[in-house]
């Protein structure tokens, strides 16, 4: 979902209520939204709702939509704030510090060093593995899942992600290397047993 | 394991994202490059975390928004005329 797909649409007929363009807009990215949604909160239903909003807060807005990002970044932005929103609805409590902390320039120092890359696909991609895989991206923080997902998940750019969150492209960047140092060790510490097992006569 | 973690190694931790996604000078490439080359614990970490971001990233480009949601979808933004074939 890049930059480019902007063009395939006419922002003249969405503005101007056309509702056949408006429909192929949602066919061309509710795959990405309802995924997005998916990864952040963790369930169907969740997802579905986030969707949903994402369109209809589309609708509602399509006519202040200037052009400044693409719109694929614009539908991003919206998507990623109904999510976030919808996660503090059912967290209230989440810690300003804890975001702060998140942006800081010290990135925590690796602690396991086994090299589970080798493992063949089949055994990296068992149901148990995938589970602690889903497990590890939900354990995240919010705001470092959410560059994860826009980044590493959704493709886009450093600067796309930093759009869609309205952050600079450092905090973007800090909170990927945070976000792919913490998911590592949670996977090097379910896989290195498995590794290890094997290596042993 | 971690009983060595050289400034060297923390100097590759911070780049390491940007040297994953391609986005540094040839240079500084070479610079890292040379010290994978003699630091076991850093190649870990860099095989591993390429291989953390494909397994997330998983068969993601053949994932699709299920038909039942599709049509409440479409019914909720009042698109029903719209929700056959897909566009």
């Amino acid at each position: 979902m890049g930059n480019s797909t902007t063009h395939d649409f006419s922002i003249e007929a969405l503005q101007s209520g056309d509702r056949a363009e408006f429909a192929r807009l949602v066919d061309a990215y509710s795959t990405q939204i309802y995924r997005l949604g998916l990864k952040m909160l963790g369930n169907q239903q969740d997802a579905e709702d986030i969707l949903q909003n994402t369109f209809l807060n589309a609708i509602t807005h399509m006519k202040s939509f200037e052009g400044r990002s693409s719109l694929s970044t614009w539908l991003y932005r919206i998507a990623a704030n109904e999510a976030l929103m919808l996660i503090r609805k059912r967290k209230p409590n989440i810690n300003i510090e804890d975001i702060q902390h998140e942006d800081a320039d010290e990135i925590p120092l690796p602690e396991t060093f086994v090299d589970w890359s080798v493992l063949p696909e089949k055994e990296l991609l068992t149901g148990e593995a995938q589970k602690a895989i889903e497990a590890a991206v939900k354990k995240l923080p919010e705001s470092l899942r959410m560059v994860f997902i826009l980044r590493d998940v959704e493709d886009l750019s450093i600067k796309e992600t930093a759009e869609v969150l309205n952050l600079t492209e450092v905090n973007v960047k800090t909170r990927l290397l945070r976000a792919r140092m913490a998911l590592r060790e949670q996977l090097s510490s379910y896989y290195a047993e498995r590794t290890l097992s094997k290596e042993k006569p | 394991m971690n009983d060595h973690y050289h400034e060297n190694c923390q100097a590759l931790l911070s780049s390491l994202s940007e040297y994953i996604d391609g986005e540094l000078p040839q240079e500084l490439c070479a610079e890292i490059e040379k010290h994978l080359e003699g630091c076991d614990n850093c190649r870990i970490v860099l095989n591993t975390t390429r291989r953390t971001i494909d397994l997330v990233q998983g068969p993601t480009s053949e994932e699709v928004v299920p038909d039942d949601v599709r049509d409440r979808l479409f019914k909720r933004l009042n698109l029903d005329e719209y929700l056959s074939p897909k566009h």
